[in-house]
């Protein structure tokens, strides 16, 4: 059986995301639900209306259906005795669960597995069952509303006819990718043959979710339904009665042959058909995405290349094979590292969007921002679709013009991708006002403000806002480095104040880091995580400290990637090495985005809070390509030039002076190129284990997301903590050790990760 | 004021009104129509302004009313001409009323010319004036087609142009994109639905079957026949169209058969649609127009009026799932300023956009969920009863041009009360934007 999954996004990206429905796992063992016909079922039950069966599936014990043991037993149960009812002609396969068909798989069924063959064998099963449906003599029709994704969308695809709702939430897509497995009840044998070889590649491949109506263009379901407003019930209970009823018209209309199964084929489809059947076009097609996924994963994800040979074995050898491939792949995939910590990173962005900290006394509906840079506008954008009035304040008109138009432009590109009508984003910006006073702070319920980083400055910034704000009013800092109780040193109610790390671009990046001090009240804490999660964020609370834990973390390693440029890598090079480590982002090109004064900003900041530890290259590189100007990406040249409308870059070739004046020589022991990536890697993930050990951070869960979603940690590698259970403390220590005796305390293992390597029993992660 | 259940008290409430202390009684005087025809046929050449006229002038003529009587004219229209966006003021000149009647235009969907009639009522009962004329016009033979945005920003452009050099380069970049036309929609704006589909979910959120619309228009079309064939149908006027015969009925009464009708597929939402081009009302031209007035200076004029137009309400809702819900939400809220009941209530004219749409607001006046759950009611008003609903026909068979409809419910209201007896009746009607609209009136002691 294939995986469950609300993972969304790119699995290549740091950047995956989770739907609103969160699968809940659970051992199936309560029963509590009177079902109609059999009372010893509880999470699927059928009725026959005239001569077509109605199948319902609810799993009682969760807010989604996933196709778990018992939802599956029950299922071949309802199956055999609807094959055998006389009185049924036909069957229609539709949740009783307003919003979701099936989310997928139960991702335990994997977990509890201990060797590939077992889970081989789980694939096999899957496999057979939907083979049953698939050559089922009754038609069978799926009727979704709701996510149809994994394993579901392979059950859907197995029957004769699928309509779906054309609800926002109806959602179709193969997310296994994501989770570093491949679709293994039939999925990579079905949809070549149903949606064509390059989409079934980009759907298996991304993962990507598909909408209703364009899986009606792709031809994966037959027809639509639309959702209904108010009537005589509840608009979702109306609905899915009506897709019933409409999958119940398409049942018998193919029993008695009104509708027709074989479609009839356009032109293109014809053409297409005939170049997809010369040998030679597949194996351009089959050579063309390798090469793709190649150069995107850098081989470090298994799945992938997975999917495309499960694909090319039923393509090119027959159905027995490919069955037979995507079963046995399917087993090797389960059992890798990399499918391991996506499916880790998958539980940990789950947990980390609950609020752990309760519901807050009250919600905030009026949201102030200070400054409309990118990053307040970049708030802004994220907030005033959520139904916050959001007030956007700068200085300047010109300031404050330049962040009105970003949040516009992020809401048209929007309305130019057809995720909402022009209508909707006139209507989203209506809440939003952009001001250049205080006034109407007196309504507001919290403030975020994003002005320069400069302490004076959030000092003059408080004490203005705090005396036009309500009592109740929340002051949120963000703030990338400042220790959040120096900023709340000039609060008059330190209770209030707390950081709120945002990650630019903020409509792009999916991590919030919230910083508490000691005085942040638990209510303050859980309004910020609760607006938070409204700006659909993924949530880290961490402890207050120089640089959080994030900037805490990618530091060290931006002054070790500061050294190795100093000892004459190349910025490609350097580039190449991190990415080829897993990183999204190279280095060189991260400490451009990020921007070189920030990172001169935050590394000499850092380096006097936590002395020669933080050492490594020279603090005056960064600070002499300041002075030329060389900012980073945002001033057209820092590491590399930048050239607008241009996506190549090449190297700045001014850099090189400035390097050269701090040339280091670099000690052939420590400058393999593995040893080059370690010496980043390492660094960064002993700063993350310190942070643990010294409280800053929850938990390693928090940890791991943290990394992955705001740094672009390699997500192969699960993030720093799931990396140390998998690679081993010891050898860790080990390469660590080795760079310390060069380099010194900049490497000086912390003691957490000695006493992991001690005891090879101790893990972050069960 | 009117409670009655018991019938002793009804028969003894009956003489009192909704007249209110020191408010003016308004009444209608009179009201006429041009006969409504299918977009397309008899009156395909003329322009908007000129059903207006003709209704205008058929007012005047029916009313003997000296042509510089009036203090105001207001007029009702959906669709602009561009050349006549005040048509309420070309068609009064037009028809010959003195040009020191100021005159304009409204516009509010399918209601446009009730909004007409109720800013009239606003101006008598302010003291502003004393007689109205207001009415609606809607000509869907002939609608603004525009050239595209690209188009008409090249064309304005080379107006400015001040160069042969620089015209011809815009002339020169004019592409065969440029040339595409833009038509007006009929969807709405907001939600971008056309507004059949949006009925099609209507009715099916209502769980209204492809029978019960098949019947309802079945009904309008046979209703209005007998009305037409029994002379009923005073209102309309016959209107001599230049260079073509004279018109003096409505061309769109059609009733069918339940076996010709159930043939049809779906218009909007195929192929499981329920709502069809029969079931549907149709685009119609048609221009109406009626004489409003103070009691007293009706009376002083020597008329005897046909109502008194009494309370009403204008609503709005979700313009995407309840688009066409107007009269479920204006019924109860006018009956409950009026102090009545849906029992008091004897003549019922409903502007029946869609059997579907008709259907689906009687279901929802009928539930409790609905009212509880959507109109803050603790109990619903109820359904009309059907014996006293839309008995001569409604905008499914007699057509409905749009900004003419409302004219034409209140006028039947009060000759069905006239000619059917009975003491008040209701307009409602829905229109685009999820507006809708309701007025009770009352019938003018005899």
């Amino acid at each position: 059986m294939s995986l469950s999954s609300t993972l969304n996004g790119s699995y290549l990206t740091p950047r995956l995301r989770i739907n609103k429905v969160l699968p809940y796992f659970t051992s199936h063992t309560e029963t509590h639900v009177s079902p109609k016909i059999d009372s010893s079922r509880t999470h699927v039950n059928y009725e026959v209306k005239e001569d077509v069966a109605v199948i319902r599936m609810n799993d009682p014990t969760s807010k989604v259906n996933t196709l778990s043991v018992q939802m599956q037993n029950e299922m071949i149960e309802v199956f055999n005795e609807v094959l055998a009812n006389d009185a049924v002609q036909s069957a229609v396969l539709i949740s009783s669960k307003p919003g979701c068909f099936i989310a997928g798989a139960d991702i335990n069924m994997i977990q509890a597995c201990n060797t590939s063959e077992e889970v081989t064998k789980l694939s096999q099963e899957g496999q057979k069952m939907f083979a049953r449906i698939e050559n089922s003599p009754k038609p069978i029709v799926a009727a979704i509303n709701g996510p149809c994704l994994g394993g579901g969308l392979e059950f859907a695809i197995a029957c004769q006819y699928r309509v779906a709702t054309k609800s926002k939430k109806t959602v179709l897509g193969t997310p296994e990718v994501m989770l570093g497995l491949l679709p293994g009840a039939g999925g990579t044998q079905r949809l070549p043959k149903m949606v064509g070889i390059p989409g079934a590649f980009d759907m298996m491949l991304t993962g990507r979710n598909i909408r209703a109506d364009k899986a009606k263009k792709m031809g994966l379901v037959h027809q639509l339904v639309d959702p209904l407003g108010p009537g005589l019930k509840s608009p979702e209970e109306r609905t899915i009665e009506y897709l019933e009823e409409v999958a119940i018209q398409c049942a018998k209309g193919i029993v008695n042959k009104k509708i027709s199964l074989t479609k009839e084929k356009g032109m293109m489809q014809k053409v297409q058909d005939y170049v997809m059947g010369i040998e030679f076009v597949r194996q351009q097609i089959y050579k063309t995405v390798t090469a793709k996924v190649m150069k995107m994963s850098k081989g470090l994800y298994p799945a992938p290349l997975k999917i495309i040979e499960s694909v090319k074995a039923g393509l090119e050898q027959g159905p027995d094979s490919g069955y037979l491939a995507e079963a046995q792949n399917f087993g090797k995939l389960a059992m890798t590292s990399e499918s391991n910590a996506l499916i880790g990173l998958y539980h940990g962005q789950v947990a980390c969007k609950k609020n752990r900290f309760g519901v807050p006394e009250r919600p905030v509906k009026n949201l102030a921002i200070l400054g409309a840079g990118l990053m307040g506008a970049g708030i802004a954008q994220v907030t005033v679709d959520k139904g916050i009035h959001t007030v956007l304040k700068d200085t300047t008109v010109e300031g404050l013009s330049r962040g009105q138009q970003q949040v516009y432009k992020g809401l048209n590109d929007k309305t130019k991708k057809k995720t909402i009508t022009s209508f909707e984003r006139d209507f989203t910006l209506a809440s939003l006002t952009g001001q250049l006073d205080y006034s109407g702070f007196e309504k507001a319920d919290m403030v975020i403000e994003a002005v320069f980083e400069d302490l004076n400055i959030k000092h003059r910034v408080i004490k203005e806002v705090e005396a036009v704000i309500p009592p109740h009013c929340i002051f949120a800092t963000n703030t990338s480095a400042l220790p959040i109780k120096d900023i709340a040193a000039a609060s008059i109610r330190p209770e209030k104040v707390i950081g709120m790390h945002y990650f630019s671009p903020v409509d792009k990046m999916q991590l919030l880091e919230i910083i508490t001090t000691d005085k942040t009240s638990k209510d303050t804490t859980a309004s910020a995580v609760a607006v938070g999660l409204k700006q659909g964020k993924v949530i880290i609370v961490v402890g207050d400290g120089p640089g959080f834990y994030t900037t805490r973390c990618l530091a060290p390693m931006l002054a070790e990637a500061v050294r190795l440029l100093q000892e004459g890598v190349d910025p490609k090079k350097l580039d190449a090495l991190t990415t080829g480590f897993g990183f999204p982002v190279g280095a060189a090109t991260l400490a451009d985005e990020v921007g070189i004064d920030v990172a001169a900003h935050v590394a000499e900041d850092l380096g006097k809070a936590f002395g020669s530890r933080f050492g490594g290259g020279n603090v005056e590189v960064l600070k002499t390509m300041v002075e030329k100007g060389f900012k980073g990406r945002k001033s057209g040249k820092g590491c590399y030039v930048y050239t607008p409308g241009l996506k190549s870059k090449d190297v700045n070739p001014d850099i090189e002076d400035v390097l050269g004046k701090y040339k280091l020589t670099p000690n052939p022991l420590v400058s393999s190129d593995s040893d080059v990536q370690y010496r980043l890697v390492s660094r960064f993930v002993n700063e993350a284990v310190m942070c643990l050990q010294e409280g800053i951070l929850n938990g390693p869960v928090e940890g791991d997301i943290g990394a992955v979603f705001g740094l672009g940690f390699p997500p192969c590698l699960g993030g720093p903590f799931r990396f140390v259970d998998t690679f081993g403390a010891n050898k860790l220590v080990e390469k660590m050790k080795r760079y310390e005796e060069v380099y010194g305390n900049h490497f000086t293992p912390c003691q957490l990760l000695l006493d992991h390597a001690k005891d090879s029993s101790k893990r972050f992660h069960k | 004021m009117k409670w009655g259940q018991p019938l002793s008290l009804t028969l003894l409430v009956f003489s009192t009104t909704l007249a209110k202390p020191g408010v003016k009684n308004i009444v209608l005087v009179e009201g006429v129509r041009t006969p409504f025809l299918l977009s397309g046929t008899t009156y395909a050449d003329l322009m908007p302004h000129d059903l207006a006229r003709a209704a205008l002038q058929g007012l005047l003529h029916k009313t003997s009313l000296p042509k510089d009587a009036v203090d105001y004219i207001i007029y009702g229209t959906v669709i602009q001409e561009v050349k006549t966006s005040n048509v309420a003021r070309e068609a009064s000149l037009g028809a010959g009323f003195s040009d020191k009647i100021p005159s304009h235009t409204v516009t509010m969907a399918c209601i446009s010319s009730n909004v007409a009639m109720t800013t009239g009522v606003g101006l008598i009962t302010a003291g502003q004036c004393d007689t109205i004329v207001a009415g609606g016009v809607e000509f869907m033979s002939d609608v603004p087609i525009r050239h595209s945005r690209k188009m008409r920003k090249t064309m304005l452009a080379l107006n400015r142009a001040k160069t042969l050099g620089q015209r011809l380069s815009l002339i020169g970049s004019i592409r065969m994109a440029h040339l595409t036309p833009e038509l007006p929609a009929v969807a709405e704006f907001s939600t971008a639905e056309t507004m059949g589909h949006s009925a099609d979910r209507l009715a099916a959120a209502f769980g209204v079957t492809r029978l019960e619309q098949d019947e309802f228009a079945l009904r309008s079309h046979t209703l209005a026949k007998q009305a037409q064939d029994a002379g009923l149908l005073s209102d309309v006027i016959s209107f001599k169209v230049p260079g073509r015969d004279t018109v003096a009925k409505d061309n769109g009464i059609r009733p069918s058969s339940m076996e010709q009708l159930a043939k049809l597929k779906p218009a909007f939402i195929k192929p499981h649609g329920t709502v069809t081009a029969a079931n549907s009302s149709f685009l119609t031209d048609g221009a109406s127009a009626v004489l409003i007035m103070s009691e007293e200076k009706a009376l002083a004029m020597g008329y005897k009026p046909k109502a008194y137009l009494r309370d009403f309400v204008f609503v709005s809702q979700d313009p995407k799932d309840q688009l066409l819900l107007g009269p479920a939400y204006g019924t109860p809220k006018v009956l409950a300023r009026a102090g009545l009941t849906m029992d008091d209530i004897d003549v019922f004219e409903f502007h029946e956009a869609f059997a579907g749409q008709i259907m689906a607001n009687l279901k929802a006046l009928d539930s409790d969920w609905f009212a509880q759950t959507y109109m803050g009611r603790k109990v619903k008003v109820g359904a009309p009863a059907m014996e006293k609903f839309n008995l001569w026909g409604g905008s499914l068979s007699l057509g409905h041009p749009f900004g003419a409809t409302g004219c034409r419910l209140v006028t039947t209201v009060a000759h069905r009360l006239l000619k059917e007896g009975g003491q008040y009746g209701l307009v409602a009607a829905c229109a685009a934007g999820g507006q809708g609209h309701a007025m009770v009136i009352e019938a003018y002691p005899q």
